[in-house]
């Protein structure tokens, strides 16, 4: 079993939603998190003076899911996230492996519960 | 029958004056919305405990003594009966008590977020009860200057208060922060200006349309009378001149954030309409409509310009704009008078303006400092980084939503 997060633009995340639902990966959790990569932030602008966000908002998804689908996932997310050729800022995805899930309701585990 | 008339004009003048007052007690909401909208969340019930309670204060002071001082009539309004020659003698104080509220006002925006509440309101006591009156005794009180010399005589004119009323809530705004320092964090250690960002625009937007329809009654009720066809008139022309001003400040405040910055800064856009109104305010009886734009949109320039010469040039913190708003503008403003009035000359302004602006300075420098010296006038650094929405009012504005 994998365990996938990835850091996405908040505005994909309905798109990253419904290309999961479309490959049949049931779960998803979504956090919203600030933070920065290689885009190193914005500029904005306050009373004339520029100022730079550092970090930026995100959203962090966790999604648990069977070592057969890994690949079809990185893929889905990718290009939910990967819009016009892609450019700097639109996330990562981050792969580990999971050691055990249990689903609370029935007490089924291991891939079963995914 | 000419009684009869004389009691109907009696009547409509008085209730005129009554309305027009509301108007402008309404302007204390609209300051405190703008100086809500423009400080971080942390802050935010502080200010607005300091705008209400700077209110109440000013309204009490003026009746104890700043009113007979000011225009005589006795302290605690004793020698006030109800009949006046034209409206009732209690809409008068009525009218005039508002003023001293919304020139107070424009002290807590520039003082946000770092000065003690209860200093703030001592100061408040003395400009209402000493600083404010005794200039506006020397002005539309017709009193000399510590018997030296009387500005009448000069023929100084400010109509309903660019300088009796803003420049002076500025002047007195200019003293506090110069003894009180700027926000922490607000300049590193280069001295470069650090944006701290106003928590909520919308509040500020809805609080500057407020202010602006307030001031319909800051200067139309300022016409003092409605109840003839020439009165009519001129308080017609003078809502029209006051809105085209406030317009005017708007699109020239806008136009050159966009041209200086690439961006339509919304804040700029707001203190632009605040800079027309004042501009407009020395003198909207005499100006045509389109003078009254250009009047306001060179306020708007002003307003914009001076903003950022305070923020990173001097080094003055003023988190909404105060002293740029209502003291430089409100000088424009008074300078502006002989443009379209010819009874009025630039050097009778200039030393209004300097006498208006050097008393209320110094006696209000004097007031912060002996505040100083005795209680303080600033939180400390760690009730500063808390928020003195906690420290000084131990609540939060918005307790289901922290941040920073």
């Amino acid at each position: 079993m994998k365990m996938v997060t990835a850091i996405i633009q908040p505005k994909r995340l309905d798109s990253v939603r419904q290309a999961l639902s479309e490959i049949n990966v049931t779960g998803v959790t979504a956090t919203e998190v600030k933070g920065f990569g290689r885009q190193k932030g914005h500029t904005e602008l306050y009373r004339g003076a520029e100022f730079v966000v550092e970090f930026l908002p995100k959203v962090k998804i966790e999604i648990a899911i069977t070592k057969e689908q890994l690949d079809e996932v990185i893929e889905s997310i990718t290009s939910a996230c990967k819009i016009n050729g892609g450019k700097i800022g639109d996330g990562k995805i981050f792969v580990s492996s999971l050691e055990q899930v249990v689903r609370i309701r029935t007490g089924e585990s291991g891939p079963d519960a995914v | 029958m000419e009684n009869q008339i004389f009691e109907l004009q009696y009547a409509i003048d008085t209730f005129y004056f009554l309305v027009m007052g509301a108007l402008v007690m309404w302007m204390a909401a609209g300051f405190s919305m703008l100086e809500a909208g423009l400080v971080r969340t942390k802050n935010t019930a502080e200010i607005l405990t300091k705008n209400i309670g700077l209110f109440a204060i000013a309204c009490t002071m003026y009746m104890v003594y700043g009113y007979d001082l000011m225009y005589g009539g006795g302290a605690l309004l004793s020698g006030i009966s109800g009949q006046g020659e034209t409206y009732s003698n209690a809409s008068d104080f009525y009218f005039q008590v508002v003023f001293v509220a919304t020139s107070m006002s424009i002290v807590s925006g520039a003082v946000a977020e770092r000065m003690k509440l209860f200093s703030f309101f001592a100061f408040a006591v003395i400009f209402t009860t000493i600083i404010y009156p005794l200039e506006g005794s020397w002005t539309w009180g017709g009193a000399s200057v510590f018997g030296l010399y009387s500005l009448s005589d000069f023929g100084f004119y400010d109509f309903a208060g660019s300088g009796i009323v803003h420049m002076a809530g500025a002047a007195a705004a200019l003293a506090g922060v110069l003894l009180l320092g700027p926000r922490k964090g607000k300049y590193d250690e280069a001295g470069n200006s650090k944006p701290i960002l106003g928590a909520n625009l919308p509040l500020a937007t809805l609080g500057t349309f407020i202010l602006w329809m307030g001031w319909f009654g800051f200067n139309g009720g300022s016409v003092l009378a409605m109840a003839s066809k020439e009165s009519a008139d001129a308080v017609a022309m003078v809502f029209v001149n006051t809105n085209a001003a406030a317009a005017g400040g708007v699109i020239a405040a806008l136009l050159l954030a966009k041209i200086w910055f690439g961006k339509a800064d919304l804040t700029m856009a707001l203190n632009g309409a605040l800079a027309g109104l004042v501009a407009i305010t020395a003198g909207p009886d005499t100006p045509s409509a389109l003078v009254a734009t250009l009047i306001g949109a060179v306020g708007g320039i002003i307003v914009v310009l001076s903003i950022v010469w305070f923020d990173r040039k001097l080094r003055i913190d003023d988190p909404v704009g105060a002293i740029s708003v209502h003291g430089v503008v409100g000088l424009w403003g008074l300078l502006a008078v002989p443009l379209t009035n010819s009874d009025v000359t630039f050097s009778a302004q200039l030393i209004g303006a300097l006498t208006i602006f050097v008393w209320v300075f110094v006696a209000s420098g004097l007031v912060w400092y002996a505040l100083k010296s005795i209680i303080g006038i600033r939180v400390s650094p760690e009730e500063e980084e808390d928020g003195v929405d906690l420290t000084e009012c131990g609540l939060e504005a918005y307790p289901e939503f922290v941040s920073k």
